[in-house]
């Protein structure tokens, strides 16, 4: 049953190809060092702003070196790390998310008096876990990965230190999270007993060329769990409205959105490259329950957060349709589909976290009520976030849900589908009602808005700009996410990838 | 330029020109008077651009005419398609008809938000036009639900009292509607590899679908449902008064006389032009339906004390017998059903202008608050019973042509769906005259009324166009069933070879 490793490379050091295929992740680890070292010997007022922009150079620093890493494309540090099309664009995605968070929390920072230097450092090393995780196809490192990104999570939900309720969040979204890992090492675990391997290439060989042990069954459905809690799916959802709630509104914006990007990248690896067929139904049931779920939670919410919260939980059902779906389509739509979710769901949560002033006081549905006589760009901005979460033409958010109920008609996914267009048509009604608060509404009590400061104003341009090109031209995207999806599953002769590290390392010599 | 050579554009042209129009509206400055020109001006341009389509379209043809296809994403296979034949063609003209006149009856009664109310309206108008020219059924998807966010807000922002319940419960039904039409049309896609309605028709003439027979009902019924909610068919018509009483009068113009062309325009393009022998299948209890709405609009209208309510009944009843057209599968009752909603596009938004009029002098719609309002207004009334007897269906307007066509095909199809269909213009007499006679005859039952002041010119304006093509359509309806006829011919084949099918052997 033990696989034997390709013993050339036991032997080797890392060589300068290897380097290259993480250098995103070097970037953001050095800066993120700049920063807390920088941290302590700055004074307050001068280190808010100094070290976001240290921060944000970066972060773009990374999304450069993310050129560099798709022109070597292949394997590298003995096979645990992979760099494709696939891992490229989640590259990509985190860390522009991380971009615009820092460029989002800004603002943020200064009104919550929040001390910035761990903050901005927590973030870039978080995007270096969920980087490290869309790229890494070893399950011990895809865990170190995952630890990373985790650990930087819980300290960030905390950081409104001295609200009740931020404590509250964190020490939640820690002693849960740390449970939800346990199950995902726990599967790698029974995986590598089951298989005799943790490499997950090596383990989709290993099961293709025979029946699938009941083990390895097990060990997908246990890290599924482990997955399932990071990106929020039911039943492994209860946290998410409580952590949503307390934890700042930046850092909401980066928890929905990057780590879930991250842990769907490697679920897509585990579902479709390990290929266990009967985690079909898990999923399936997954999906359905969250959509379903999300939904009627989100309908009874008045806290805008919260709301929200609920929202991604049926995202997040609406994401795992795909993982139902065959493997080529399902991968692309899942891969646009984070991409959407990611552009719109940023911008919707940076405008509430400019919305909610100090000590977050306004986030309740009726502080939006007369927002759009207000503050009118800001209202329409909000609104077409809204409308792409809905699901509304010219939205990112309507091609993507899209693809995805397309992906699962192929797959002849019927009633799933017709769960997901119900659920759709029923979510449609809470985003609504806070257009309507916003649009039909007098305000009846005086909400304070400030005027939008140019750090998030580029922020929302950013992700309103994503949000409707992905609505508008969504080809190139798809695209890409389509030829990186085939290079994913359809990873031709098992010996190819190997033989083309040789090449790379011979040419390097 | 030839005329010719504007043709592959002029789709495009005709779509997109209210958008374009509404974003640069955005930079305007909130002057409301520029505003109010500005989208004057750019409703009129459109409907002088859409009135290239009926000059220089080719009757007699059956094909969709002023194609454009171009890729528009390339997996999946997505096309913007755009063609009009004589079916659409018209919806389109009725469109950028009545546009111009909504802005005109809002010149005045629009006094907020001046700014988001045209950028609405001109987005709304796009969506529509969008609508009825896309032949791509992911482009007709993408307008259809187009449509929904600007009429939601036009009448949650800019309605009456209850205009928030009115608003979200025509978002909520209309969508929930839809998402069965997207998952069907998602099936079409993924058996058939496009989403060209030309392209689909023909793979199912053909019968090269896979799967298709077994699924082939439920597709029926998704797409059924859809367009039923926007008719609205008999029980689910429940949003329409509501939405109508609460928005304001350009909503519910073109909610009456466009959008819900849309439900009907959709039953004769889409569930008669893929699944022909389905629609045979289900017309009898389609029929069903469309009797019931036809008779009981026509009665819940009869007794309420809401005028614009009862304008909003009388819209269900009418409607009833589009469908009642549509599924008698005869070319008299096709015909029929096409100038019925022409018909009604004209006459039902002339009677909702003319309601808004009397709402904003009064600031009510019960007709009980009026009464003998014949004399401080004349011309206001004389203009109110031309279209009123348009609508009820007098010879020589253009009501009796389509109920008269419609009617007959239901002979045709069936005398008891005649008999049953032509009580409804005895209803709809009753109704309309009856509400006629109490509000404008007799003596002048509220002081009040007395110094209400008569059409003022912009309201002249709006109005009489409507009056003019009512009595236009009544007298020589050929100029319209001239390019509507072939193409009813063309929709009904594919259903007339069922019948033959089933018939032959």
């Amino acid at each position: 049953m033990i696989a034997t490793h390709a013993p050339a490379f036991s032997q080797t050091l890392p060589q300068s190809a290897d380097y290259i295929r993480i250098l995103p992740e070097i970037i953001l680890s050095v800066f993120g060092m700049i920063v807390m070292v920088l941290e302590p010997l700055l004074d307050e007022e001068t280190g808010q702003r100094l070290l976001g922009l240290i921060a944000l150079v970066g972060t773009l620093a990374a999304l450069g070196a993310t050129w560099f890493m798709a022109q070597a494309p292949g394997l590298a540090f003995w096979n645990m790390v992979q760099v494709d099309g696939f891992s490229v664009f989640f590259h990509v995605l985190i860390i522009a998310i991380a971009a615009v968070v820092i460029l989002s929390s800004y603002e943020y920072m200064a009104v919550q008096r929040i001390r910035a230097g761990e903050y901005y450092a927590l973030i870039l090393f978080g995007a270096v876990g969920m980087a490290l995780m869309s790229s890494a196809i070893e399950l011990v490192l895809i865990f170190i990965a995952l630890e990373i990104s985790s650990i930087s999570s819980y300290v960030l939900a905390g950081f409104r230190r001295n609200e009740a309720s931020s404590a509250e969040s964190s020490l939640k979204y820690f002693l849960l999270g740390s449970f939800a890992t346990a199950f995902f090492l726990y599967g790698v675990a029974l995986m590598f007993g089951a298989t005799g391997s943790t490499n997950i290439d090596q383990i989709g060989r290993t099961l293709v060329t025979g029946p699938i042990p009941l083990l390895a069954f097990v060990a997908v459905a246990f890290m599924f769990v482990g997955l399932g809690f990071k990106v929020a799916a039911a039943p492994f959802h209860i946290w998410t409205p409580d952590v949503y709630e307390g934890a700042p509104a930046p850092v909401v914006g980066f928890m929905s959105t990057a780590p879930k990007a991250a842990a769907f990248a490697v679920l897509l690896r585990v579902v479709f490259v390990v290929n266990v067929h009967d985690i079909f139904w898990v999923i399936w049931i997954s999906a359905a329950l969250s959509m379903t779920l999300g939904n009627l939670g989100a309908l009874v919410q008045s806290n805008v957060k919260r709301l929200l919260a609920y929202s991604s939980i049926a995202h997040a059902g609406y994401l795992l349709m795909a993982f139902a779906a065959t493997p080529a389509l399902g991968t692309s739509a899942a891969m646009f589909y984070t991409a959407a979710y990611a552009a719109m769901n940023l911008g919707a949560f940076a405008v509430v976290s400019h919305f909610a002033n100090s000590g977050e006081r306004y986030v309740t549905l009726e502080d939006y009520e007369g927002l759009g006589r207000s503050s009118p760009l800001l209202a329409a901005t909000l609104t077409i976030f809204l409308l792409s979460l809905i699901g509304i033409p010219m939205t990112g958010g309507f091609f993507a849900k899209f693809y995805v109920f397309s992906a699962a008609v192929k797959a002849n996914l019927i009633w799933l589908t017709i769960i997901g267009v119900l659920n759709s048509g029923v979510g449609a009604y809470y985003y609504l009602r806070i257009i309507v608060m916003m649009y039909m509404r007098e305000s009846r009590k005086e909400v304070p808005v400030t005027r939008v400061p140019i750090p998030l104003g580029l922020a929302l341009a950013a992700c309103l700009a994503a949000t409707l090109y992905l609505g508008i031209f969504p080809n190139s995207v798809l695209q890409y996410a389509q030829d990186s999806a085939w290079q994913l599953v359809q990873p031709g002769p098992p010996e190819t990838p190997v033989s083309a590290l040789v090449s790379t390392l011979s040419e390097s010599r | 330029m030839t005329a010719g050579a504007w043709s592959p554009y002029i789709l495009t042209l005709v779509t997109f020109a209210p958008l374009l129009g509404g974003l640069l509206l955005i930079l305007f400055p909130r002057r409301d008077r520029d505003i109010r020109v500005f989208a004057l001006v750019v409703t009129l341009l459109t409907f002088v651009l859409s009135l290239h389509l009926p000059v220089y379209f080719l009757r007699g043809q059956t094909d969709f005419q002023y194609q454009v296809d171009k890729q528009w994403v390339s997996t999946p296979n997505i096309h913007y398609h755009m063609g009009v034949d004589g079916i659409s063609l018209w919806l389109v003209v009725l469109t950028t008809f009545l546009t111009p006149l909504c802005v005109l009856i809002s010149w005045k009664s629009i006094h907020g938000r001046v700014k988001e109310f045209f950028i609405l309206l001109l987005i709304l108008e796009t969506a529509l036009i969008g609508v009825f020219t896309s032949l791509d059924l992911f482009l007709f998807y993408f307008f259809w639900e187009a449509t929904l966010i600007p009429m939601a807000l036009l009448i949650g922002i800019f309605g009456h009292e209850r205009k928030v319940y009115a608003a979200v419960k025509f978002f909520m039904y209309t969508m929930i509607g839809s998402v069965f039409m997207l998952a069907a049309i998602l099936w079409l896609y993924a058996h058939t590899g496009s989403f060209d309605f030309v392209e689909i028709r023909d793979q199912i003439m053909s019968g090269t679908v896979p799967k298709f027979p077994a699924a082939a009902q439920w597709l029926f019924l998704g797409f059924f449902l859809a367009f039923a909610v926007k008719v609205p068919l008999f029980p689910f018509h429940t949003w329409l008064p509501d939405a109508h009483v609460e928005a304001p009068t350009a909503g519910s113009v073109l909610l009456a006389g466009v959008l819900l062309k849309m439900g009907t325009y959709g039953l004769l393009r889409f569930n008669l032009g893929l699944f022909p022998e389905q629609s045979r299948q289900n017309a009898p209890w389609v029929m069903t339906l469309a009797l019931i709405g036809i008779i009981y609009g026509a009665l819940v209208a009869m007794v309420q004390p809401n005028m614009k309510k009862l304008i909003a009944y009388s819209s269900v009843s009418h409607l009833g017998f589009v469908v009642l057209g549509i599924f008698s599968f005869t070319q008299a009752g096709l015909n029929g059903a096409m100038f019925v909603m022409l018909a009604h596009g004209i006459s039902t938004g002339g009677l909702f202008m003319l309601a808004g009029i009397l709402h904003e002098r009064r600031h009510t719609y019960e007709i009980s608050e009026f009464g003998g309002l014949a004399s401080p207004m004349p011309v206001y009334a004389a203009s109110y019973l031309v279209i009123v007897l348009a609508s009820v269906g007098l010879p020589l307007l253009n009501g009796f042509i389509g109920e008269f066509l419609v009617l007959s095909g239901a002979f045709q199809d069936k005398a008891v769906y005649g008999i049953l269909g032509a009580t409804g213009i005895i209803w709809s007499a009753i109704y309309l005259l009856w509400m006629y006679q109490r509000v404008f005859f007799g003596k002048v039952a509220h002081p009040v009324n007395n110094s209400l002041s008569d059409l003022s010119g912009f309201e002249k304006v709006a109005i009489w166009p409507c009056a003019a093509v009512a009595l236009v359509m009544g007298v020589a309806p050929i100029l319209w069933l001239a390019a509507i006829d072939p193409a009813v011919q063309a929709a009904l084949t594919p259903v007339a070879g069922v019948a033959s099918r089933v018939v032959a052997p």
